[in-house]
């Protein structure tokens, strides 16, 4: 069955029957390319998906102040409320088991210097804790710690951008910026994946600008993670309590739904979950629609193939050809013709998706990507479809009595 | 085929010796091919014996009747059924493939034998290429090829003119010549008496079985 004679028969055939061949091939290259492609581009715009928000830390709750809308215990509406230091250290010590770090954020746009250049920054006072939220990366130096919160250090960690804006080649750290009206020492570098805007960032320690500004204990935002594993629903419930907390605290009715607000990540986290799910879904749907139309264009071309050579195998079978004879050589002109189209089509699409990375980003796809498993697994599944296909008409075709074969016009 | 199946043939009994050159005749529906099919291993009688050789053609599935078709029988037909996407070597090579033989002796087998009907030069053409006549005579030298026992030929003229059809004769006469035996389905009384002996068939039963002076088809080339 698989002598040299037989190879040398079958690739006399394939090649003397270019038109045949080439339909053959042309639409299992073409159906695995298709289901490659769309495959690729699904999991590309996932990536997109991903990046957009998995950039920061996920278990995070941000507080804000706002303006009461109601009157409450004695105290008028529309009253603006301030958080402060105690605000802070109350969340910290009622729900410390379930946090995993707190950080407030005080949010200034200064004029920065150094030597000849500057430029207008927005700068961030902040604790430690805030590197975790953030997810920065410190590419040199290091970021803030306890001790310059407590020393009220003049230290700053710079944006990378900023480092390339103010300093051009020059080393920033150990180097003394103007940042306002006081001079801080350059001690780190960070590099953030959330985008340019996130690194012409720069960090200073919340107490510093609390002295810089009057020696007051003033407070913007606090931005708090919680612990993972108490879950979505803990997440929420750790929610409602802070926000009761410090509603208690700041005599705010209960009902008055804008005196204190509170981001929870985890909420928007669960959403885009669904939305991931629901595109992974969709990716699925597409990947197994394109295989099934791959499955049933290749059986078509197959059974078209075996009906055509009815009359061929009539005059075969009258010339000695025994069934098995005839259905293993036209089986194995089929699936040789679809195992070496199927895998150009693979790789032709594998190809072209490795070429698109980087230059679709602006349709929301982003590194298209195909795992060479499942390229491998759906060309394979196209070529045993393709195989049974061409099986049950060679069968059948092998079994017509001769005679009627040869009648077969 | 169940229940609408037909009585074709009602009862036969004729053999043919060795070198023989036998016309069978008779007009449409007459059974003529139905016999030829039953001698050809192509089709099944539903009772009767048919020995071939001494050897019982009988209880026959497909790969045994392909086995035998190949061994015994060379089959040369109306519409030539050469294979239009091989030359006319490779045609004639075919049966020897399914005999096993490799490919340099089967190529030198169907070669002796495109030479024999003429068509040496053509070894390379695809039927394409080639006239009526010419594809018949590669059709006769590929039934040639595997040295059959009996050559079924079933309307070999029936798609060429006059002419070219004294030429296949002709062919078919020198094989015959040979000492090969050839059984001939046809329904042209002049193609028949090229023959030795004819069997006139009506209606599934011969009517009619004689011994004939050949008329030799070269006189008319």
């Amino acid at each position: 069955m698989f002598s040299r004679d037989t190879w040398k028969e079958i690739f006399d055939t394939i090649r003397k029957n270019k038109l045949r061949t080439f339909l053959t091939g042309f639409t299992m290259a073409l159906g695995i390319f298709i289901v490659v492609i769309l495959v690729g581009f699904t999991n590309g715009l996932q990536n997109t998906f991903e990046k957009f928000f998995g950039d920061d830390a996920t278990n995070t709750l941000f507080v804000f102040p706002g303006r009461t809308s109601m009157p409450y215990k004695g105290y008028t509406s529309n009253r603006r409320i301030q958080f402060d230091n105690s605000d802070l250290k109350d969340i910290e010590e009622n729900f410390a088991m379930f946090l995993d770090y707190i950080t407030p954020r005080i949010t200034r746009s200064s004029l920065v210097r150094y030597k000849g250049e500057s430029n207008n920054y927005t700068n961030r006072a902040v604790a430690p804790a805030h590197q975790f939220s953030e997810k920065t990366i410190i590419m040199k130096g290091r970021f803030l710690n306890e001790n310059d919160i407590n020393i009220r250090a003049k230290y700053a960690v710079v944006g990378r951008l900023v480092a390339k804006d103010l300093f051009k080649e020059e080393d920033p750290i150990g180097k003394y910026i103007t940042l306002g009206d006081s001079a801080f020492k350059v001690i780190g570098v960070f590099q953030d994946d959330g985008g340019d805007n996130e690194e012409r960032l720069i960090y200073i320690p919340y107490t510093t600008r609390q002295l810089i500004e009057k020696g007051n204990d003033k407070i913007e935002q606090i931005i708090l993670g919680f612990n993972p594993s108490i879950g979505y629903a803990g997440a929420m419930a750790l929610e409602k309590n802070i926000t009761k907390l410090l509603k208690e605290k700041k005599f705010i009715a209960r009902e008055d739904r804008s005196g204190i607000f509170i981001r929870n990540i985890a909420d928007e986290l669960k959403q885009n979950q669904q939305f991931a799910q629901v595109l992974g879904f969709i990716a699925l749907f597409f990947a197994i629609g394109t295989i099934i139309a791959g499955i049933i264009g290749v059986s078509n071309i197959m059974i078209f193939v075996v009906k055509e050579r009815t009359k061929e195998i009539g005059i075969r079978k009258a010339l000695g050809a025994t069934p098995r004879v005839v259905i293993s050589t036209i089986l194995l002109e089929a699936t040789t013709i679809t195992i070496l189209s199927g895998f150009s089509g693979m790789l032709a699409g594998v190809l072209i998706l490795q070429n698109l990375e980087g230059k679709l980003e602006d349709y929301f796809i982003t590194n298209p990507y195909i795992d060479l498993g499942f390229a491998v697994g759906a060309t394979l599944i196209l070529i045993i479809f393709g195989s049974i296909a061409g099986y049950v008409p060679a069968k059948r075709a092998a079994r017509i009595k001769p005679i009627v074969a040869l009648r077969d016009e | 085929m169940g229940s609408n199946s037909l009585h074709v043939l009602k009862g036969i009994n004729f053999s043919v010796e060795q070198g023989e050159l036998v016309a069978i005749m008779g007009s449409s529906g007459s059974g003529k091919s139905t016999l030829l099919n039953i001698l050809g291993m192509l089709d099944e009688a539903d009772s009767g014996i048919y020995t071939l050789d001494t050897v019982p053609i009988i209880d026959l599935n497909e790969t045994k009747a392909a086995e035998y078709r190949n061994k015994f029988l060379g089959f040369i037909f109306q519409s030539f059924n050469l294979i239009n996407y091989k030359s006319a070597v490779e045609n004639v090579a075919l049966p020897l493939y399914y005999q096993g033989k490799s490919r340099k002796e089967r190529n030198a087998t169907a070669l002796e034998y495109l030479d024999r009907v003429g068509l040496k030069p053509w070894a390379d053409h695809l039927p394409s290429e080639l006239s009526g006549g010419q594809k018949q005579r590669v059709a006769i030298a590929r039934a040639m090829a595997a040295d059959p026992k009996v050559l079924l030929a079933d309307e070999p003229t029936g798609a060429l003119d006059s002419k070219t059809s004294c030429e296949v004769m002709d062919l078919i006469q020198k094989i015959n010549d040979e000492g090969n035996t050839i059984l001939v389905v046809t329904h042209e009384e002049d193609i028949a008496h090229m023959c030795k002996r004819i069997v006139y068939l009506k209606d599934g039963v011969i009517v009619e079985d004689k011994k004939i002076d050949q008329v030799r088809a070269s006189q008319y080339v």
